[in-house]
């Protein structure tokens, strides 16, 4: 059977890379003895599916993570079962049940939307930002490859400043297969090192199913 | 001096510019923070070499369960920071700090090393000084940690006497208990320790506590070593090993990493020890006796393990696996019971013997990726002299079991660089290696693989190799060109090490108390992280030796007299010197024992530990029972034994 978890990456596990991210996952499920379903064959995996990397050093109040069980139980009880598993810096939000037959989570992502805090003041952020957003293409290099960042970036504005009165913007980017934005690089772009920047992915928006 | 949280909020940006942060974040599962105020001893556990090296070290994860447990003391660990991380802390002027609640280690009490092996040294000495605190013992105040060191490689604690404070010699489990007993009631308010001195002297009267600087050395004309003498009366002469005589259960609450380490996995110990008496190995001559553990508290420690950890791999560990009393049950339970959970488990240091082959079936390894054995020599005139008997008609027999099982790659590991082998021996290495391989091939054809990793011979102390010159880098590089030409082709396979690095591990293994000045001099030049190939800086040692006026040849390629006395003698690992003394004649005669528990050599183990043995009777020690001791029962009706 197949779960949908939402689950919050926070600060003490921002560190932790996509593939360790798995191994977290697979870990929690065997500590909460859920029977996990592993694939066939000579080198069985578990089956567990992460929707979206997320880049080492950002924090999330909004991944999804699929897991396989080989027996159909109770969406309370899993949850149950993986809130008693947690590790530190993983929250879970929410447990469901998807169709099995519905495609494979990461093919679903559409866009992602991110938060972030400047730690750094930076008196033309405003202008900076409508250059990005005027600007019709945004050619970028990224391991030895060209591409435009301009079309990856649906949409972004300066937040209203919180604690601190520190600087945040929002960026809604593209996060299909191929064609994925990352802020780091849209900060790059406006002459912003992104480490002054501490990154939130605020939410994964999945496509409608028709 | 830092607080933790201006270490904190400067590890904050740091670690946005390093390679692998989570090395340095700590806050995993099952980590233990204690609260810092209310806690009177600290202790920092510091493996000197990387995060994902260190959490694979079950010594210290043992320690600091155990450390933990009390009420008046904390444990923490710390590791090494990689280059790039060093870089940064120095120039943000951050000290090493501990992973749970970011402390300079300057901020402990008790700073407990780990050093398992020799290449560890300069790390320590790195250690110590991004921690502001003074690298030599004598320079170290009122107001500064103890800082002690303990594992396989301090049963020569000489070449580091200068750096630590004490050392302890063989098992911590007991031992650290009485050390943060013993340092408790030196400490007050103020200063760390109300005086250094005493402190040492009373640290120096626990069993199995070395206090290096209560002794000096004296040398002979020669250059060789003639005799320690005690600078105070109420020091020991001979500091013996420490054992505890029945293996306490041990921790199954795993600190489970974030990032991936070397071995991800619950580390469950089986046995300490091992019968066999393989002439070349330290760990089997100072692990002595032989002790197991129960089946049924290995079995509830894996399943304890899995719940709290959720580790999808174990290692069952020991010297010598198959050798385990119960290893056949041991199997056989582990595969029924865990089998439907996806476990694998790594079955370490098997023997040539097709039984072992039907011990990792029974365990259904998934992986199948490869089957080790380690002949360690190829000719049988050579397995004879290290002790190692096995025939090489077994070793076949194993390799066609493994491949027809299933397995198509086999790993033979072989050491070259003994003083009595020849270009024959090292040539059989390489026919070996195409016989095992025409065997894989008639069993599953192109398929089957040999690898072959041939490691350098290190003559240890306290081993009956200790008076054995080492191969030159010359006579070691000609053996290895020999393998690297012929020992090629379809399916073959071999790894070999840097015959300079073994060279270092053969000056720090044997060395002396004059060579800490070495390991300082190589430091102050750049010598780091020596047990990394990238990093190994051959030329800072040379230099080091230079300008300290010692000849690194003296401790490497001498042929050491049999009535030559070691600097490491006054560290009794209680296999006496007349019992190595004797195996290595045998061994120059070709002449072997045969495993322990069929018959007692005298080694010198169980006349040293004869009451520990009375109190601990049966199968858990594999050493001969010991008789009971006449009782008498005088007239006032207290008993007196004899």
């Amino acid at each position: 059977m197949r779960y949908r978890i939402t689950f919050a990456k926070t600060e003490a596990m921002r560190f932790t890379s996509h593939l360790d991210t798995n191994r977290t996952w697979e870990r929690i499920v065997r500590r909460a003895q859920l029977p996990l379903a592993y694939s066939q064959g000579y080198n069985p995996r578990p089956k567990i599916n992460l929707a979206s990397a997320l880049p080492l050093g950002f924090t999330s109040s909004n991944e999804l993570a699929e897991i396989w069980l080989e027996k159909e139980l109770p969406v309370k009880k899993v949850k149950t079962h993986l809130l008693g598993a947690e590790t530190p810096g993983l929250k879970i939000i929410e447990v469901e049940l998807v169709d099995p037959k519905a495609p494979k989570l990461p093919n679903l992502v559409h866009s992602a939307e991110y938060t972030v805090t400047l730690s750094e003041h930076f008196n033309d952020l405003t202008e900076r930002i409508t250059r990005i957003l005027e600007s019709e293409s945004l050619i970028r290099e990224r391991r030895g490859k060209k591409y435009d960042l301009r079309p990856l970036i649906d949409a972004m504005d300066e937040l209203p400043p919180r604690n601190q009165g520190n600087q945040q913007i929002r960026l809604l980017l593209a996060a299909r297969t191929g064609a994925t934005g990352r802020p780091d690089e849209v900060l790059a772009e406006m002459g912003i090192s992104p480490q002054i920047a501490k990154i939130h992915r605020s939410k994964l928006i999945l496509q409608k199913i028709d | 001096m830092l607080s933790n949280s201006d270490i904190q909020s400067r590890l904050e940006w740091i670690l946005r510019t390093v390679q692998k942060p989570g090395r340095y974040t700590g806050g995993e599962l099952n980590q233990i923070v204690k609260n810092w105020d209310e806690i009177k001893t600290k202790v920092a556990l510091v493996f000197p070499d990387i995060y994902d090296l260190g959490m694979s070290n079950l010594g210290l994860a043992i320690l600091y369960d155990l450390i933990n447990r009390r009420d008046d003391s904390l444990a923490e660990r710390a590791f090494s920071p990689w280059t790039d991380m060093e870089a940064a802390m120095r120039r943000q002027e951050l000290p090493m700090f501990s992973l749970e609640t970011k402390h300079s280690l300057a901020d402990f009490d008790i700073i407990g090393f780990s050093l398992p092996y020799e290449t560890l040294y300069t790390s320590t000495l790195n250690a110590l000084d991004l921690s502001g605190i003074p690298i030599h013992s004598k320079d170290r105040g009122p107001n500064h940690p103890l800082v002690i060191a303990g594992g396989h490689a301090t049963f020569n604690p000489e070449p580091m006497h200068a750096f630590m404070d004490a050392f302890v010699i063989g098992e911590g489990e007991e031992v650290i208990q009485e050390i943060i007993d013993c340092v408790g009631s030196y400490q007050n308010g103020d200063l760390k320790f109300s005086s250094r001195e005493n402190l040492l002297h009373e640290l120096s009267k626990i069993w199995g506590v070395y206090v290096p600087s209560f002794y000096y050395a004296h040398y002979n004309q020669d250059g060789t070593f003639s005799q320690i003498k005690t600078l105070h009366e109420a020091v020991p002469e001979k500091v013996v090993k420490r054992i505890v005589p029945k293996l306490p259960p041990q921790p199954t609450k795993f600190i489970v990493p974030y990032i991936d380490t070397v071995h991800n996995r619950a580390p469950i110990e089986i046995m300490r020890g091992c019968t066999r008496g393989c002439r070349f190995c330290h760990a089997g001559m100072v692990n002595r006796p032989v002790r197991e553990r129960p089946l049924d508290e290995i079995i509830d420690s894996i399943d304890r393990a899995l719940r709290s950890t959720g580790f999808e791999e174990i290692g069952l560990l020991s010297l010598s696996s198959s050798d385990y009393t119960h290893i056949v049950p041991l199997v056989n339970q582990v595969s029924e019971r865990f089998s439907d959970q996806h476990l694998s488990v790594s079955l370490p240091s098997l023997r040539i013997e097709t039984v072992s082959v039907d011990l990792m079936d029974a365990l259904k390894d998934s992986r199948r990726s490869g089957f080790t054995l380690a002949p360690e020599a190829a000719t049988e005139r050579m397995r004879k002299i290290i002790n190692k008997p096995v025939s090489t008609e077994q070793l076949l027999n194993s390799a066609k079991e493994i491949y027809t099982r299933g397995w198509t790659t086999i790993k033979l590991y072989f050491m070259i660089g003994h003083p009595a082998e020849t270009m024959e021996d090292v040539d059989a290495i390489i026919t070996l290696c195409k016989d095992v391989r025409h065997i894989g091939r008639q069993v599953i054809g192109k398929r089957a693989k040999v690898h072959a990793g041939v490691s350098t011979f290190v003559p240890k102390p306290h081993t009956p190799f200790q008076w054995v010159p080492c191969n030159t880098v010359g006579e070691i590089k000609i053996k290895q060109d020999h393998l690297r030409k012929h020992l090629r082709g379809p399916g073959l396979k071999l790894n070999w090490n840097d015959p300079r690095e073994t060279q270092l591990e053969a000056w720090l293994s044997r060395g002396d108390r004059r060579m800490a000045e070495v390991i300082y001099t190589a430091w102050m030049k750049g010598a780091k992280f020596d047990a990394w190939g990238e990093h190994f800086n051959y030329q800072a040692w040379m230099d080091a030796f230079d300008s300290v006026g010692l000849d690194p040849t003296f401790y490497t390629h001498r042929s050491r007299s049999l009535d030559e006395v070691f600097p490491w003698e006054h560290i009794s690992t209680t296999v006496t010197k007349t019992f190595l003394t004797q195996d290595y004649l045998w061994s120059l005669g070709g002449r072997t024992r045969i495993d322990c528990r069929e018959q007692c050599f005298a080694c010198g183990v169980l006349p040293a530990f004869e009451e520990l043995r009375r109190r601990n009777p049966g199968e858990l020690w594999k050493c001969p029972e010991v008789k009971k001791k006449r009782v008498t029962v005088r007239e006032d009706g207290e008993s007196t034994s004899r």
